[in-house]
């Protein structure tokens, strides 16, 4: 095979060598000047065989290597530490083998193929074909074998799922108070934003969630991310769990113990008199609208809004009067507007949705009943009409126990105060819903309390379907077997009136739901 | 003239296998290039010391004698950088039928550009007419202006004595044939020093004895008996089929 390249070189190949062909119409034969075969003529004068054995040009280029292999997730290890997943004798690989190889930058490498190997021999083989210059301006090439011996090494994905009780450092969420619907909105804002990538696991403890990490930052990214959607504050504290005393290296258990506001929306607070003072004056006793970054509370008497953020809170602390177990359910009798020149716009916000209204109600229990009447100004004057169902808190004739209420006089506390309108019987909505929404992978230790764990999820789906703010911070995704079943018109339940102002959610807000993912993070309800 | 067995010697000039870039050789002398040692001069005193003289010279004060001059039994060319000193030496140790010139050429390294035995010159393309001349009529030979495997330097690449001549490897043998018959000797392409293509430089042949540089294998240097019709091998089946066919053409 003798071609006379661009550079005027001659090629030796080891492949064959055909001296006939060669010794074609013009070029003579020489005799090899080591061995006396006749060549054709090349620059080194001497023949393929005598050429190879004076030189070497595979001398620099490594004849065995070893490779990474994890038996877990059947990947190959790319230093420092990318894991590629890829058969034997694939492209993928022989590109792996190659890097490994060095010396290859010397040589100029032509072809490259995989010799078959048992797969359990653990030896993986690959022919190379270099060329190089050697003596002068003569191109010799050469084929050889590069062996690289399979070690087994676990990857780090494996490890970590291996090692899914050993954590380095946990954030304990909790909040004080008996609802749940404040972790309900946490978690789907964790689904949101996957502020629960690489915890190892979550698990659900009384008054709130644990949740393990293998690292402090990704604790303390985590801690960050709660800092910013909720307001809460957390204490940090570490645990030593060993210690190298010669390279002084110290290992430790870091917990971070993070406390959420406990207030949840729709509960009733009274505020310290110094805090009520600050926020203009308002009513110590006060409704809480939202709780997001920052705690929303509105005077149901005046209408005035209080905003207090996180670091105010924690200042002066102050907690709920009543849980939503204690709501009572009223009817609406009488609603009336009120309209006076009194009603400031100064100082507090106005609340721009809301409208003030004296409204006359009666408990549902004590319907019909006489004296049973109940006058009160509530800020929901907006949604209520006449027959409307209403849920409050009877604050006169319960018990509270409050260091802030008892500080009040007795003109300071209303005997009344309504919080939320209510739409109808539970059922009716729960069937109506064609949504749903998705889960963090938690593991619960007691199922005790499951009932008012359902009472609250109902309660926050609720809210869902009624506060359009709220659900733009979450993700909703469409349920396709309550979709089809409403497409193919079943039959409503019985017992159903036209109910058309239940609030909905519309199709358009709605995710299409990506069917069934094999990612083991989520899981569906 | 009593000879020894010919044949075919490897010798060294300081650590250097290209013999024939520091003596020249013909068939009534030999000029050697004077060096460090004496042991390069003796090697051909030993040789050949018997039949012709072998004059250790410089030309223009360089050792490189071999490609400075071109000669054969007639006659002897020489640069005109050459001083009228060492012209005069190597007039009074040659002997008297060998006329000695000195030519103005541009290509001034004639051993380089001519290459001759003692009938016929190889010649550069580009040789001046004068100096074409002077060889036709000093040294008596028949002067053909060819290229050598497409290289002009016709002294670097083909050796050729009487007997027959060696060319570069590369030069195909079409080239081979017609160098041949202008030549009318026989020809073969080989190389010398280990694979070197540069045999003028590489060697020193006259019709009985050669000589090259150390590096030649064993295979090159039986090439070169062969070919040259030295020692016992006389007439190998190569040259025996040119000759024949050389014999065909002729007659």
């Amino acid at each position: 095979n003798e071609a006379g390249g661009a550079r005027g070189q001659s090629y030796v190949t080891m492949e064959y060598m055909d001296v006939e062909a060669a010794a074609s119409v013009n070029s003579p034969t020489v005799l090899c000047c080591e061995c006396g075969t006749p060549i054709p003529p090349n620059p080194s004068g001497m023949c393929v065989a005598c050429l190879r054995s004076r030189v070497d040009i595979t001398e620099g280029v490594t004849k065995q290597g070893v490779l990474h292999f994890c038996k877990g997730c059947d990947r190959y290890l790319q230093p420092p530490a990318y894991w590629v997943a890829c058969s034997l004798e694939s492209r993928e690989l022989l590109a792996l083998c190659l890097k490994r190889v060095k010396g290859l930058d010397r040589v100029h490498l032509v072809d490259a193929r995989f010799i078959w190997t048992e797969p359990h021999s653990k030896r993986i083989k690959v022919k190379l074909t270099v060329q190089k210059e050697v003596l002068g301006s003569t191109i010799l090439e050469q084929m050889f074998v590069v062996e690289f011996i399979v070690h087994y090494q676990m990857c780090d994905d494996c490890r970590r799922r291996d090692a899914s009780d050993f954590w380095r450092a946990v954030v304990q969420i909790r909040q004080k108070t008996s609802e749940k619907k404040t972790f309900f909105y946490l978690e789907q804002l964790m689904l949101k934003h996957n502020a629960h990538a690489n915890t190892l696991r979550i698990k659900e403890q009384h008054g709130g969630l644990d949740f393990f990490y293998g690292s402090k930052q990704d604790a303390r990214r985590l801690v960050d991310f709660l800092l910013s959607v909720v307001p809460c504050r957390y204490k940090t504290s570490q645990q030593l769990i060993s210690h190298d005393v010669r390279s002084n290296v110290y290992n430790y258990k870091h917990t971070f113990a993070v406390e959420i506001v406990p207030l949840a929306k729709d509960c009733i607070a009274c505020l310290p008199s110094a805090t009520a003072k600050a926020f203009g004056n308002i009513s110590p006793v006060v409704v809480c609208v939202k709780v997001a970054t920052a705690v929303q509370l509105i005077d149901p008497s005046s209408l005035k809004m209080a905003e207090i953020s996180q670091s105010a809170f924690w200042r002066h602390p102050f907690g709920s009067l009543c849980s939503s177990k204690d709501l009572v359910e009223y009817i609406v009798l009488e609603v009336e507007p009120v309209r006076f020149p009194g009603y400031s716009v100064a100082a507090a916000r106005p609340a721009h949705k809301f409208l003030l209204a004296e409204v006359c109600v009666v408990k549902s229990s004590e319907i019909g009943l006489p004296g049973s009447q109940r006058y009160c100004r509530t800020h929901l004057g907006h949604l209520l009409k006449p027959g409307d169902m209403v849920m409050g808190y009877d604050v006169a004739n319960s018990n509270v126990n409050d260091e802030n209420i008892s500080k009040l006089r007795e003109d300071q506390i209303p005997e009344l105060v309504l919080v939320k309108k209510s739409y109808g019987e539970k059922r009716k909505r729960r069937q109506k819903r064609v949504w749903r929404l998705k889960h963090l992978p938690k593991e619960s230790d007691d199922i005790a309390g499951s009932d008012s764990m359902d009472h609250d999820y109902d309660e926050f789906l609720a809210d869902l379907e009624e506060d359009s703010s709220l659900r733009q911070t979450v993700n909703i995704y469409k349920d396709p077997a309550r979709l089809k079943r409403l497409k193919q018109g079943v039959p409503p339940p019985v017992g159903e009136d036209a109910e058309e102002n239940l609030p909905q959610i519309s199709l358009a807000e709605m995710l299409d739901d990506l069917c069934l993912d094999d990612s083991d993070s989520e899981t569906m309800t | 003239r009593l000879r020894k067995s010919e044949m075919a010697v490897r010798v060294q000039f300081e650590n250097s296998s290209e013999v024939g870039v520091f003596s020249k050789l013909t068939n009534t002398y030999c000029l050697v290039g004077i060096g460090a040692s004496a042991s390069f001069y003796s090697t051909f005193e030993g040789e050949l010391g018997e039949s012709i003289p072998v004059v250790p010279i410089t030309i223009a004060g360089c050792r490189i004698v071999g490609r400075m001059c071109i000669g054969n039994r007639h006659g002897l060319l020489v640069p005109s950088s050459t001083t009228d000193h060492e012209l005069q030496h190597i007039r009074n140790a040659l002997p008297d039928e060998v006329q000695i010139r000195r030519v103005e050429e541009r290509l001034s390294a004639l051993g380089n550009v001519i290459s001759c035995n003692d009938y016929v010159a190889l010649a550069h393309p580009d040789l001046d007419r004068e100096t074409e001349e002077i060889l036709a009529d000093v040294m008596k030979v028949e002067v053909f202006r060819h290229t050598i495997a497409d290289n002009v330097l016709v002294g670097s690449y083909c050796v050729f004595s009487n007997q027959g001549g060696l060319v570069h490897p590369q030069t195909p043998v079409t080239d081979q044939d017609e160098l041949s018959s202008l030549l009318q000797v026989p020809l073969m392409a080989g190389t010398i020093n280990r694979g070197s293509s540069v045999l003028g430089a590489g060697m020193v042949v006259n019709d009985w004895s050669a000589f090259c540089g150390l590096a030649t294998t064993s295979t090159e240097l039986s090439v070169v008996e062969s070919v040259f019709k030295l020692g016992d091998l006389g007439q190998s089946a190569v040259a025996g089929a040119l000759r024949t066919s050389l014999v065909e053409s002729m007659t």
